[in-house]
């Protein structure tokens, strides 16, 4: 079998079961948590009895692994299950969400942003990353270095007000709130969530430009380097033609480790700027103990981490002749 | 350029004057060349020889206009065909390079990008500075390809650098130094990586296509007898000066002076043979392997008499360190068993008791890594001395004193790192180290191989001084029939895992030769620059060509 197709079925098995202990871990650490949905929601004046109907009716009363299994066997078979919210208590009308239906849109939105703040970021970072290491020790890359140093010292939510400040308050060019509703338009939503995407932008770049520029100067002591520029190669043709193709590795599982930071890791900028988006769907529902929405969030959350660093597998071994090419 | 720049035989290509190059390195500048002339004319060889660390590869990249990080150029003219380097831009010197002006590599490995398939890399300069269109220079590399004997010339080149061989790698590189068809060729040590067989094959491969073009070129290299073949005259360099330059029939049969004799002097060393019944340590039929299905070691037998030196040659790959790792129970054997003063040794280092430990101890090649760099001289020697001999304070350091006497280093150097200190004397620690033991056996795996031809020298004297005072056994590791000559007793050739010959030393390297030791002892460069043509004709004598 070929060694890339081979890494694809291994992480993938390897990644299901990742995705099965996470489960087990969330489940088991929501149960840890004091009181469950039905105190949440019903608050402290409710009678026991009602409660505890309540709790019959979303099963809360059967012991945690008969719970949980329930839960694993509707996910096997493709069913989220329903979030506990919107269910009026015993006889009243059934109004709650399928944990799908509320997630979907939310995520939608989510990977918006990300999707928004990666194309901006990574190419960004890439070019830094590059033309640093080619002006190595020059001005410019002590300016490059110090900016991205210092965007990412700061806490998010504060490059964010100053955003807020300088980009909307200030200047008014950008919206202070992304809360973008369901009909806007693309480009509405690109203009509304500049400001977010911006953020997240200033917050990552530094982290991938910094390795970038490390791992091509890393390779630049090489022998082959050395003979590249004995063969007549300028500076620019070595870097880009000789250190690049050996460099991708570790840029990319840095680049793969922010881009699931950009999915899972943005609630407090969802927050500044009011963003509808997963992590403040998740932090809700932890905060009522709406478990089948919290799995789902979850689930969503780890297989991004997984489906991203295979993905940095992948590429690490496409350009990686050694192993695409076996002797 | 339209001018046409290859002119006459004869004309001076190459002038360098006064070259003096400053290198960095313990927060200050050194002289590292100091002020050394080259003069080369067209299609001559200029081999350049000396110690490492005798400025050789930086006068050759100077020839480039080039200095490595940490270098600079710092003085004299360097006149490449009337263009003054010093005083070219980086853009002209980028245009000189790789399109008139090539460089071929000691480690090809190395030097080759791993990303690039070598076809590309070949043609790269010719391609980059306009000499060729891409497919006229892919034609014409696997011309270059077959011209030195690569196999499955038309297809190699599609291939990456970790799919074909050193030697392999090595003539490719010669092809890509040869594609755009430059004035000059620079080699920095082209063989030293290779083992000698694999040598005789490139040089007289280089030989012919440098012959053929009518390429001038500088040779680098530490081996005389090896410039000997190539090069149309000598110059010995050391300490970043010019000792001797010579036509080099005459640097070979009349050198000047004395330092240039020096340069073969493991060659001088003689020592008798002694025959010895009494056997310390034998292999017994054991068979070993590192995956379970490939065997290195098949059914190898081995006896090492008390006393005396066990030479193990073969190529590498022929299971010389493999057979170390089983004695030493690294690599416990498959099958067959190891006896050590008649007792079988336990298969593997960790059943095995301290004393059996203690009693067969190991040297490295690269002593460099085989010693903890944070680790001063007196931890790197007290740690055996505690650990076998429960040694302790005063005692210890008494004992360290004198070990350090017996390797012939002075007290100061008690508290010294690794890092301060040269090769040949970290060798010379890792000696001690070996001796703290007080071992029956030693095994030597290659501990010369990275050293210079007299420092090589002092460490086979001392282990010969060593072996006459304590009756040390020695199993000698190595690839170089030179230092085989000089201290064994007996020799072990090792091919593919097997061995294939073995006998005191005076049987061995008489004829009549079986196939595999007969081409390993006449791969063995000679100090007459005849030599390899001489035997090239005699091999192909020997097998017509088909």
């Amino acid at each position: 079998m070929h060694p890339v197709v081979r890494t694809v079925l291994q992480r993938l098995g390897l990644g299901l079961v990742t995705l099965i202990v996470i489960s087990i871990i969330i489940f088991s650490s929501i149960e840890f948590l004091p009181g469950d949905f039905g105190e949440a929601v019903l608050g402290q004046a409710a009678l026991p009895e009602t409660v505890q109907a309540f709790r019959t009716e979303l099963g809360l009363d059967l012991p945690m692994h008969e719970r949980y299994f329930n839960w694993l066997g509707g996910v096997l078979t493709g069913d989220l299950g329903n979030s506990f919210s919107g269910r009026g208590s015993s006889g009243g009308m059934d109004r709650s969400r399928a944990v799908a239906d509320l997630i979907a849109p939310r995520l939608a939105n989510t990977l918006f942003l990300a999707s928004m703040a990666a194309i901006i970021a990574v190419p960004l970072s890439l070019f830094l990353g590059i033309t640093a290491a080619l002006y190595r020790n020059s001005i410019y890359d002590r300016v490059v270095n110090a900016m991205t140093l210092t965007t990412i010292s700061f806490p998010e939510f504060f490059v964010a007000y100053l955003l807020i400040l300088f980009l909307s308050s200030f200047t008014k060019i950008f919206p202070s709130l992304a809360n973008i509703s369901s009909d806007a338009t693309f480009w509405e939503r690109v203009y509304l969530s500049a400001l977010p995407a911006l953020t997240l932008t200033l917050v990552i770049v530094a982290h991938m430009m910094r390795m970038t520029r490390a791992a091509i100067i890393n390779l630049m002591a090489s022998p082959y380097i050395e003979m590249a520029r004995l063969k007549g190669a300028s500076k620019a043709q070595v870097i880009l033609e000789h250190a690049l193709p050996n460099a991708w590795a570790p840029i990319v599982n840095v680049i793969a480790f922010n881009l699931a930071y950009l999915v899972v890791g943005v609630v407090v900028v969802e927050v500044v700027f009011v963003y509808p988006g997963v992590g403040q769907l998740m932090i809700d529902a932890v905060t009522t103990r709406d478990v089948p929405v919290v799995q789902g969030c979850a689930m969503i959350f780890a297989a991004t981490y997984i489906l991203l660093n295979l993905f940095a597998d992948i590429i690490s071994i496409v350009t990686n002749p050694r192993l695409l090419h076996p002797r | 350029m339209s001018v046409d720049h290859k002119g006459q035989i004869g004309d001076v290509l190459l002038e360098m004057r006064g070259i003096v190059i400053d290198g960095y390195s313990d927060d200050r500048w050194h002289e590292i060349i100091k002020g050394v002339d080259v003069v080369l004319k067209r299609g001559e060889i200029m081999g350049v020889i000396g110690e490492s660390g005798a400025g050789k590869s930086t006068l050759g990249l100077a020839a480039m206009g080039f200095a490595q990080p940490g270098c600079k150029i710092n003085g004299g003219s360097i006149i490449f065909d009337g263009i003054d380097l010093m005083k070219a831009s980086e853009d002209e010197k980028c245009k000189l390079r790789g399109s008139r002006i090539a460089y071929v590599a000691q480690s090809a490995s190395a030097s080759f990008n791993p990303a690039h398939r070598l076809i590309d890399q070949t043609i790269e300069s010719a391609v980059r500075h306009g000499i060729m269109p891409e497919n006229e220079a892919k034609a014409d590399a696997r011309k270059l390809y077959r011209d030195l004997q690569l196999p499955d010339p038309d297809s190699i080149g599609e291939r990456y650098p970790h799919q074909v061989s050193g030697g392999q790698l090595q003539r490719v590189m010669t092809a890509m130094a040869m594609s755009p068809r430059p004035d000059l060729i620079i080699f920095d040590e082209p063989t030293t990586a290779l083992d000698v067989t694999t040598q005789v094959e490139v040089l007289a491969a280089m030989r012919e296509i440098v012959e053929n073009y009518n390429t001038a070129a500088i040779y680098i290299t530490h081996d005389l007898a090896v410039v000997a073949q190539m090069a149309d005259v000598i110059k010995v360099l050391r300490y970043g000066e010019t000792v001797e330059d010579a036509d080099t029939r005459k640097m070979l049969t009349n050198p000047e002076k004395e330092y240039t004799q020096s340069l073969w002097s493991v060659r001088s060393i003689v020592k008798e043979e002694e025959v010895s019944q009494d056997i310390v340590l034998k292999v017994d039929r054991v068979d070993a392997s590192y995956t379970g299905s490939v065997k290195v070691l098949d059914d190898v037998t081995i006896e090492v008499p008390r006393g005396h030196t066990v030479a193990v040659v073969g190529e590498s790959g022929s299971g010389k360190s493999t057979a170390a790792r089983a004695i030493t129970g690294l690599l416990p054997p498959s099958k067959g068993q190891i006896l050590f003063n008649g007792e079988p040794l336990p298969p593997a280092l960790k059943d095995r008791s301290i004393e059996q430990l203690q009693k067969i101890q190991m040297i490295y090649q690269m002593a460099d890594t085989a010693m903890n760099p944070r680790h001063t001289v007196r931890d790197i020697i007290g740690r055996p001395l505690e650990f076998y001999l429960g040694l302790r304070g005063k005692e210890r350091d008494q004992r360290l004193l004198e070990l350090l006497n017996m390797i012939e280093l002075d007290d100061s150097f008690i508290d010294r790192l690794p890092a301060e200190l040269s090769g040949g004397q970290k060798q010379r620690i890792c000696i001690a180290r070996a001796l703290a033991a007080n071992p029956d056996l030693i095994i030597c795996d290659e501990v010369t191989s990275a050293l210079d031809q007299i420092v090589q020298k002092g460490i086979l004297q001392l282990l010969l001084r060593l072996q006459e005072e304590f009756g040390l056994t020695y199993i000698f590791i190595t690839h170089d029939i030179a230092t085989v000559k000089a201290i064994s007793d007996q020799i072990v050739v090792m091919l593919e895992g097997r061995v294939v010959e073995q006998g005191m030393k005076s049987e061995i390297l008489a004829p009549p030769y079986p196939d595999y030791t007969k081409l390993l002892l006449s791969s063995v460069p000679e100090m007459d620059p005849d030599w390899l043509t001489g035997l090239l004709k005699e091999r192909a004598k020997e097998q017509p060509p088909v």
